[in-house]
């Protein structure tokens, strides 16, 4: 089976997970928000269940296909260091991720999430791009 | 709405897992894949990850429609939206950072958090890195910024 049809179907479970709490809860499915205001001392009962439902996804994965899904990191220990100081830093100053802004930012027509979202997207293409050449 | 403040916590502990599972499902779980889409000059791009977000945004554009038309969530009094409509240096900037950081090892926030406790040391190293950084942005340069 070609990955397109998974990836599809994965994305559009991203996209559903995102309306259930837009239309239950009301609130929009950001993970770099959520995990901001838990580690800012905000505790709020729903997203730290939404962060521990994040952490089972494997497990269900697992249970469904009888393997947890691959996850490969090809990147030295000092640049996994740097990349997640970066996603922290960068993430809370630019108010969201590839959840907030990537899915619910364009589903919403949000000119802030748009223009988000085409400048992580161009600043990662360049940093991947540049490190797959120097390897 | 007494019962909201158990079913609040339930519905975001389901969206969560289908979330969590979705990032399985479609591969982008997997930092090689994520840097298979963005290394576009590796001679072997995998255009995989478009299909992920168009998915993701498919599902999500009719949400929002059902959302405009309802005066209030199921759950809650009223919604909870981003009320910034300015394209700000801040956005901008934070969210270069932010692409530079994830093109560095192909990790963004909820696949990082997803794949915590399948226990790969340089996930939880990511994980602490980004947690600090988000501290340090937080504690330290939203205030002088």
């Amino acid at each position: 089976m070609t990955p397109y049809l998974p990836a599809l179907f994965g994305g559009m479970l991203l996209g559903l997970s995102a309306v259930l709490l837009l239309v239950a809860n009301g609130r929009i499915a950001g993970i770099s928000g959520i995990l901001g205001n838990l580690l800012g001392g905000r505790p709020v009962w729903a997203n730290a269940a939404f962060v521990v439902g994040l952490l089972a996804g494997p497990f269900v994965y697992a249970a469904a296909f009888g393997r947890f899904p691959a996850v490969t990191i090809e990147t030295t220990w000092p640049l996994v260091l740097a990349s997640g100081l970066l996603v922290g830093i960068g993430t809370r100053m630019g108010s969201g991720c590839t959840s907030g802004h990537g899915i619910l930012g364009l589903a919403r027509f949000s000119k802030r999430s748009f223009a988000a979202t085409a400048t992580f997207l161009a600043a990662g293409i360049v940093a991947a791009t540049s490190m797959g050449m120097l390897r | 709405m007494s019962g909201s403040i158990y079913a609040r916590p339930a519905i975001a502990l389901l969206a969560g897992a289908i979330f969590s599972f979705g990032l399985s499902l479609s591969g982008m779980v997997d930092p090689a894949r994520v840097l298979g889409f963005l290394d576009i000059a590796s001679g072997d791009w995998d255009p995989s990850l478009m299909f992920v977000l168009g998915g993701a945004v498919l599902v999500a554009m009719p949400g929002v429609v059902l959302q405009r038309s309802m005066a209030k969530p199921v759950l809650d009094a009223r919604f909870h939206l981003p009320e910034k409509t300015q394209i700000d240096a801040r956005l901008l900037i934070g969210s270069a950072i932010f692409g530079v950081g994830w093109g560095l090892a192909g990790f963004c926030p909820g696949p990082a958090i997803s794949a915590f406790l399948m226990g790969l040391p340089l996930v939880l190293l990511f994980v602490a890195a980004m947690a600090t950084g988000m501290v340090f942005h937080d504690r330290v340069l939203a205030g002088r910024l």
